[in-house]
């Protein structure tokens, strides 16, 4: 039970900062505080979403097929490789096209276990989602085919292929990598351009205020307010 | 081809137009140039609607990326229907906002005005036009920042125009904060953003993590849409905004909101999930409460726009209930709901900026006698007034009486018959406050001389549009009822994993 509760620990910190924050944010008459309270709230889920993109026993979408010649040029492959990340692009390319067959076997198996049956190996337990990558938990997608269009093979990173040396019953296991998944760090990537913008404006505002009411306290502003309510009644 | 690009444009053009207008020299300029804008984009839009409800879904892939891995943007009736709704919507409230916002603004913001406006915009009909949830967060949260800025530069004319947006900002950026939640957990459990994808892989999967994002997703939109308990920021925000910001507000930002959630219930989540029921009973209850408690606040309230700010929230408590009926006719209901308030509202809330333009002031004193000083804009709050309560002939009677016609054919967990005289009943306390400001402007004689400015012909003629429009849509409804029809077939089609699919 201790164990559990250790193991996901950056869950606790989401938690503990999240609620911390939502806590500031209800009890703080500060505008600024509240703010600040506002940050924090938002930062728990930065975290939240950089702990779901851990995966254990993860790796990279590859293509495979559909650009074997010379494939970084055309342009959906060329697109496509730039998805396998800067340095070792080529030999990651290659290794993927020599592995091919491989691969190939590996795929039909992920294409049934995750394709035609989600509900099947897909279905997970509330925790086991959370760390435990290898039960197609967390796929990328698979697309089987789209109109008009040659679409390359692509193997998710359950499929583990990519270690160009590795056995791939091994990898299809898949327990020892800790894969970083690009997608939702550029999601947070996102949200945090939102945050930023967000914190801009509500400052912005808190000037205004300050400069309109003399103060950043609700209470004295909720005072003034009431006051002007009255006047206006009254009149 | 443009005509390919129908989706996509009503969302790019107002986008980048946004910074051109932004260099725009502050005079008329600016106004004219967003209401080009909008116009285009309204017709794009109208187009888009056609063309849909002929061919089934557009789809647009977003620089050639094929779903699921790239971005796609999914328009069917119910997005083209909502799409139509807001551009229509931006497209008058623009050019009423060219002479409204003279009195209301530095000169020197004018220009930064409407470069907010057009960004609001876009951000509502790219939570429209998308079929990738993540960029649901994305636009909801672009129309959102703008929205904040929009309503503090009601500051000149009253600094509690600043706290509401201040207001506004934390609880909608809680909101948002609350959906981007629920999205990971999403995402965590599937893997993928793409809606249709999302809801094909989590199908057959009921688990705690499925039913957190549930929660999370839909706590954080009934924030961004004012659901009842959580409808806190919407009366101030729309009292002291600036007029013309308040009518695009109240008809389109809430409406997008309930289409968000439409899109999240039946084409995220769909009929498969056991607690779906739950969710829909909940909706029940919160909506009958609202449109019972906000329509009674409102009674007593003596700031005409924040009268009609408080009915705003009774009103999206019928579109609640609409959706948890979850049966064609309820979410047709909805629809319809979700068109004719919008209308309504614009009218009523251009119709006070008109008076608080004229006199300056939109507390009940000013409206005293205003059938004699102001016929044709007391006209316009009249049929608007109507039209809130219902009365037959006005868009109101139309979507109250499919909402009530829904009820009868429901299964519900209330009894349909107790459900329609509440729906009744409340509707009473809507004669009560829109039967108070009537005998106020009919039957009471002003107090004294005011000195009044005459109002623009820029204003009156988008106001008595949007009237004719409250009183077209009650007469001739026939095109709109079918139109909803089928967007609600098309929506709990895909709810029950029957269509849908790429």
């Amino acid at each position: 039970m201790l164990e559990f509760a250790l193991e996901r620990y950056n869950y606790w910190i989401v938690i503990a900062l999240m609620m911390i924050g939502l806590y500031i944010v209800f009890s703080r008459g500060n505008l600024v505080k509240t703010l600040i309270g506002l940050n924090l709230f938002q930062t728990s889920v930065f975290i939240f979403y950089i702990t779901v993109g851990k995966v254990v026993g993860g790796t990279a979408p590859i293509l495979i097929g559909g650009h074997s010649e010379g494939g970084h040029g055309d342009d959906h492959g060329g697109g496509h490789g730039d998805d396998h990340g800067g340095d070792h692009h080529d030999t990651h390319h290659d290794a993927a096209l020599s592995a091919e067959d491989a691969v190939a076997a590996v795929q039909g198996d992920l294409v049934n276990r995750m394709g035609a049956e989600p509900a099947g190996d897909g279905h997970i337990t509330g925790h086991e989602s959370l760390h435990e990558g290898p039960h197609g938990v967390e796929s990328n997608s698979l697309f089987t085919g789209s109109p008009g269009e040659e679409v390359p093979d692509l193997i998710t990173r359950s499929g583990a292929a990519d270690l160009p040396h590795a056995d791939a019953e091994h990898a299809a296991a898949g327990l020892d990598v800790l894969y970083s998944n690009p997608l939702p760090h550029v999601l947070i990537l996102t949200a945090i351009v939102v945050g930023v913008a967000t914190t801009a404006v509500g400052l912005s505002l808190a000037v205004r205020i300050r400069e309109a009411y003399g103060t950043v306290e609700e209470d004295d502003i909720e005072a003034i307010d009431n006051k002007t309510t009255l006047a206006e009644v009254m009149a | 081809m443009l005509l390919n690009d129908l989706p996509v444009l009503p969302v790019i053009l107002p986008l980048v137009a946004a910074p051109v207008c932004l260099l725009l020299p502050n005079n008329r300029l600016p106004g004219l140039f967003a209401s080009l804008i909008a116009a285009i984009a309204a017709i794009s839009s109208a187009m888009l609607l056609a063309e849909v409800a002929a061919n089934g879904p557009a789809n647009y892939d977003l620089g050639g990326w094929a779903a699921p891995l790239g971005i796609v943007y999914r328009v069917d009736i119910a997005g083209a229907l909502v799409m139509t709704l807001v551009a229509a919507m931006a497209a008058v409230t623009i050019p009423y906002a060219i002479r409204s916002i003279e009195a209301e603004i530095a000169k020197s913001q004018t220009s930064a005005f409407f470069a907010m406006f057009l960004i609001c915009f876009a951000g509502l009909i790219g939570v429209v036009a998308t079929g990738d949830a993540f960029n649901v967060f994305v636009f909801l949260e672009i129309s959102s920042l703008s929205t904040y800025t929009l309503v503090a530069m009601g500051a000149k004319r009253d600094r509690r125009a600043l706290t509401a947006a201040f207001t506004y900002l934390v609880l909608g950026t809680i909101g948002a904060t609350f959906f981007v939640i629920g999205l990971g957990l999403l995402y965590q459990v599937t893997g993928t953003l793409n809606m249709l994808d999302i809801h094909e892989r989590m199908v057959g999967q009921d688990n705690r993590v499925v039913r957190a994002a549930f929660a999370f997703i839909f706590t954080g939109l009934a924030l961004k849409l004012a659901m009842f308990p959580l409808h806190q920021w919407l009366p101030n925000a729309y009292t002291f905004a600036p007029a013309s910001v308040t009518a695009f507000l109240a008809s389109t930002a809430t409406k997008v909101a309930i289409y968000a959630m439409l899109r999240f219930l039946f084409t995220v989540y769909g009929f498969q999930f056991g607690f779906m029921d739950v969710a829909f009973a909940f909706f029940l209850l919160l909506g009958m409460l609202g449109m019972f408690v906000a329509s009674l606040i409102a009674v007593f309230r003596d700031n005409v726009k924040m009268i009609f700010a408080y009915s705003s929230v009774a009103q999206i408590g019928y579109m609640l209930l609409g959706i948890s009926f979850a049966t064609p006719e309820g979410v047709a209901a909805a629809l319809v709901y979700v068109v004719n308030h919008a209308v309504t509202k614009a009218a009523l809330f251009m119709a006070v900026g008109a008076v608080v333009y004229s006199i300056g002031s939109s507390r009940m004193p000013a409206f005293r006698g205003l059938a004699k000083r102001m016929p044709v804009t007391a006209g316009a709050l009249i049929v608007g007034g109507l039209a809130l309560v219902g009365v037959p002939m006005t868009a109101g009677f139309i979507s109250k009486w499919l909402l009530i016609r829904a009820a009868f054919e429901a299964t519900l967990p209330v009894s349909s018959l107790f459900l329609v005289l509440f729906i009744v009943s409340t509707t009473l306390l809507a004669v009560g406050y829109v039967g108070r400001l009537v005998w106020e402007m009919t039957l009471r004689e002003p107090e004294g001389q005011v000195e009044m400015k005459p109002v623009p012909m820029g204003m009156i003629i988008p106001m008595l549009l949007v009237t004719f429009l409250t009183f077209y849509l009650g007469v001739n409804a026939d095109g709109l009822v079918k139109l909803a029809e089928a967007a609600a077939r098309e929506l709990l089609n895909t709810g029950l994993g029957t269509g849908g699919a790429f």
